[in-house]
């Protein structure tokens, strides 16, 4: 009732302001999708109506006193000024009722924190600015990032997209899970601290690096929960959406299958073990100079972009330029390390996660694009011999 | 209070007594606690001024999805120092303004105990906020980690997270100077007859918050220094690579953190309760609970640090104990709201400026009082931590709570530093063109989180336009009354309206009853006897 009201004097007062086509004025959490989820969604609103009880008792009392006991209605002011006995009833009864709230709160708390007897568990790995989802049991395992073009973010630029939908809630590989089943999260990070969040599943868990956080969700219905990194990441911290899309227990089998057919063979061998520090391919296939170059440009839009930019200009000085840099036009060996290692306080992370023929092609790609004209080629054996 | 004839007489030739230098030496190196007050909320205004454009410029960023003017790196610089800014350079400099100015004269005392040290203090917050502010102008930008500077994202950036580094550490130094320097002044200083509970409660209010600064200002200092080391000299405090942990630095942090929230309302707590007694020309109802409730809030104010970090993985057992003591401060927090409203209750009240401001004050703390209590609840905090839902909590305790109270009190006093009246009606609606641009602002927020729009984030999904539209409107209007407040406050210096040395009826304290409007450049050579 209230909260119509509400919404309604406040859509109507900003629809004269500023008339929006569309209008989602939504003042509610968001549809529980999970049993967690929903026992919080019923604290929120259990708390939030003895939050307004209260406020309207008490501001009720003092909006009557503003009204009849004001100078200019004749009121005269009387002089008591304590009263033990009202002083301590005032302590007492908001004390107990404050154990009325901590009572179901403190059972949710309980039920959340106990993470035991998963049926499936997914480790989350953190970068700057991708998550990536290992399936520990499925040996499934990939990287998941923003999925909507920079032309429809980028509007200074006068690309003019039209934003879809989903605009910036839209990945590439969404993490799938079986409804009804309990899964597990194992929940780190590679680089600085991010927050994986989806408020339908009732999950909010920092990744912090070096260190395994766990915490656990049960979908309770097919479809599709959107989420975002909750803890400032840098710059491209708004860019980190979470897609979490719910099917049947055939369909996630079957979805399990499709994954794994499309994995490398020796990859999933690697992952059956849990061991997948680093995606095999094949490191002895010698490439030609141009299917490194095209293979590169793939790569460097899906891990590079966000800080060197399609035009390689970087966004100095936090984010230098490849186009002209000494590095990369400098000897390769170089380069390479600064990729496998990342340059420490910095942005620049280590990329080692990626593969040797992934590697190879990216910086192929960084010497050979834009003014950059070394003419030079790095074969995927040559990243796999500086590994070690 | 004792309730003796005004002493006019005795101050009006002794101000002419010691000469004392004009101009701009007399600015640089006064020693009176009333210029050093003058210095402190002038520069808390310029940097409120500052902070607000900061403000204004994410407003403008958000009001349409999309990148319009700023990249994401300034937008998280601006996030940043737009914080560190309001708290550092605006509310608590603005609360040792009111201190300066205040305390001496509610005392009964000639000026602050340490009277170099006073101008120290002042003079050690310009250089921090100018290298503060100016880290937006080297090479990588300003900061750009959130106020929370949080490892490892923080030791990724530039030179300028050095200069803030230095910033913080020098704020820290001034605040521990002004902090001894009020506790010896309350403590040392009171006139004769003066007990502690005969206090006006904006004394008590700062005693307690100069023991929270002493207490906090070196942790974060600590804090900070570990940052610096982790940056430059190899240790690994918050690595974990080299054994150390990120989730040490928030337990740091956030141990200064959370005391810092009530370092900044605390003061608030006190000028409220010099204003509202007086236009409900009744005494302030149970004073000794008030004086209580603050020392059980800022005790309190050390046990729920916790509660900031409900998602970085603690145990439950950690979770019920930081949802049970943060639970827990609603308690003497209420018997404060409690006690303002029986104070109106059967008084006889008038609603000038600094009273519109001090109801404004309580019903908008106490919706941020109660959203706080949401976002105590565990579960339902992890679902909202770090959304829009914490920006609009926050804003309601220290816009609604610490401007607003700051705003009551420059109106309610500006009569006796001046000697002159503000303009009553352009009080009024720079009050209203608040209330309304500030709620405007901020409420929708709540909703933005619940809806689950990360906080600090450039650019969002299109769900959550329609609200961001509204609160960016909200915030210009907010925004550009201030400009009003400026004209106000000169308008009233330069003005020929005479004000009365008791302009309100019902002001009982020192600097009413003993002092004539404005108060002398020397005020008590000879103290008060209090009753």
């Amino acid at each position: 009732m209230l909260r119509n009201t509400f919404r309604n004097a406040v859509l109507s007062a900003a629809l004269a302001t500023a008339a929006t086509a569309n209008a989602a004025y939504d003042v509610d959490i968001l549809p529980p999708a999970s049993p967690i989820a929903r026992q919080i969604y019923d604290l929120h609103w259990a708390i939030l109506w003895v939050c307004v009880a209260i406020f309207v008792l008490v501001f009720g009392a003092m909006f009557y006193s503003v009204f009849k006991h004001r100078k200019a209605a004749g009121a005269k002011a009387a002089q008591f000024h304590e009263n033990t006995t009202v002083e301590i009833i005032w302590t007492v009864i908001p004390f107990l009722i404050l154990i009325g709230m901590a009572y179901p709160a403190t059972k949710t708390v309980l039920e959340m924190k106990d993470a035991s007897n998963p049926d499936l568990t997914i480790k989350v790995t953190a970068y700057q600015w991708a998550w990536e989802y290992d399936y520990l049991q499925d040996g499934v395992k990939f990287n998941s990032l923003l999925a909507t073009p920079r032309s429809q973010i980028e509007e200074w630029e006068k690309k003019g997209d039209k934003k879809n939908a989903d605009y910036l809630l839209e990945v590439n590989n969404p993490m799938v899970v079986p409804v009804g089943k309990k899964v597990r999260l194992l929940i780190t990070s590679n680089d600085v601290i991010h927050g994986w969040y989806v408020p339908q599943l009732g999950v909010n868990q920092y990744g912090i690096p070096g260190f395994v956080k766990d915490t656990w969700f049960t979908a309770d219905k097919p479809g599709r929960y959107r989420g975002q990194c909750s803890q400032i990441c840098g710059k491209e911290h708004g860019y980190m959406p979470i897609v979490v899309i719910a099917k049947t227990p055939d369909e996630y089998a079957a979805w399990v299958k499709e994954q794994k057919a499309k994995m490398p063979q020796a990859e999933a061998a690697h992952a059956a073990v849990a061991a997948a520090a680093v995606p095999a391919d094949d490191p002895n296939k010698k490439w030609t100079a141009d299917e490194l170059k095209a293979n590169g440009e793939k790569v460097f839009a899906a891990n590079c972009v966000a800080c060197h930019q399609v035009t390689g200009k970087g966004l100095p000085p936090a984010f230098p330029p490849l186009d002209g840099s000494k590095v990369v036009t400098g000897p390769k060996a170089a380069q390479l390390a600064l990729v496998l290692h990342g340059k420490p306080n910095t942005a620049m992370a280590s990329f080692a996660r990626l593969s040797d023929s992934e590697l190879a092609s990216v910086i192929t790609y960084t010497r050979n694009a834009w003014g950059n004209k070394t003419g030079e080629a790095i074969q995927p054996a040559e990243v796999k011999a500086a590994r070690k | 209070m004792s309730a003796a004839a005004p002493a006019h007489d005795h101050h009006d030739d002794h101000a002419h007594d010691h000469a004392h230098p004009a101009g701009l030496k007399r600015w640089l190196f006064t020693t009176n606690h009333k210029d050093i007050g003058t210095l402190y909320l002038w520069f808390s205004f310029a940097m409120f001024l500052t902070g607000g454009v900061m403000a204004l410029l994410i407003r403008a960023e958000l009001f349409q999805p999309g990148l319009q003017f700023l990249n994401p790196e300034f937008f998280n610089s601006l996030t940043t120092v737009h914080g560190l800014v309001m708290v550092f350079g605006a509310i608590m400099p603005a609360w040792v303004g009111f201190a300066n100015w205040l305390i001496p004269m509610q005392i009964g005392a000639a000026d602050m105990a340490f009277p170099r040290m006073n101008n120290w203090s002042f003079w050690l917050v310009v250089p921090a906020a100018i290298l503060l502010v100016s880290s937006f102008f080297v090479p990588g930008g300003a900061a750009a980690s959130g106020w929370t500077l949080y490892p490892p994202l923080i030791i990724q950036q530039g030179i300028s997270v050095d200069m803030t580094i230095l910033a913080v550490h020098i704020l820290g130094a001034s605040s521990i100077m002004g902090s001894i320097n009020i506790i010896t002044t309350i403590l040392n200083l009171r006139a004769p007859g003066m007990t502690l509970m005969k206090m006006p409660l904006f004394v008590w209010t700062w005693l307690i918050t100069a023991y929270l600064l002493i207490a906090v200002m070196p942790v974060l200092a600590g804090s900070v220094t570990m940052l610096l080391t982790d940056r430059h000299f190899g240790t690994s405090f918050f690595n974990a690579a080299g054994g150390g942990d990120p989730t040490m630095f928030m337990h740091i942090f956030w141990f200064f953190g959370h005391p810092e929230v009530y370092i900044m309302i605390l003061p608030a707590f006190g000028v409220i309760s010099a204003i509202i007694p007086a236009f409900a020309r009744k005494p302030l109802f149970g004073y000794a609970s008030m004086v209580y409730a603050t020392a059980s809030i800022a005790i309190l104010s050390f046990i729920v640090w916790g509660h900031h970090m409900f998602t970085v993985g603690m145990p439950a057992a950690g979770q019920l104990f930081f949802m049970y003591a943060t639970m827990l401060i609603a308690v003497p927090t209420g018997v404060k709201i409690f006690n303002w409203i029986a104070t109106m209750w059967q008084g006889s009240m008038t609603f000038e400026t600094p009273m519109l401001f001090s109801i404004g004050f309580l019903c908008l703390f106490a919706i941020g009082g109660f959203s706080g209590l949401v976002l105590a609840i565990t579960p339902v905090d992890i679902t909202i931590h770090n959304t829009y839902y914490v920006v609009a909590h926050f804003h309601y305790v220290l816009v609604s709570g610490a401007l607003f109270a700051i705003f009551a009190g420059v109106y309610f006093w500006l009569p006796k530093w001046t000697g002159h009246m503000y303009h009553e009606g352009l009080g009024k609606l720079h009050f209203w063109l608040s209330v309304i641009g500030f709620n405007v602002a901020f409420f929708p927020q709540h909703f933005l989180g619940l809806a689950g729009m990360p906080r600090r984030i450039p650019d969002y999904a299109l769900q959550f336009a329609e609200w961001n539209m509204v609160s960016s409107i909200g915030a210009f209007i907010f925004g550009f009354s201030q400009l009003l407040f400026l004209y106000i406050v000169i308008e009233c210096i330069r003005s020929d309206r005479k004000a009365a040395d008791n302009p309100w009826e019902g002001a009982d304290t020192l600097e009413w009853t003993h002092l004539p409007s404005p108060a002398p450049y020397h005020t008590f050579e000879t103290a008060p006897v209090v009753k």
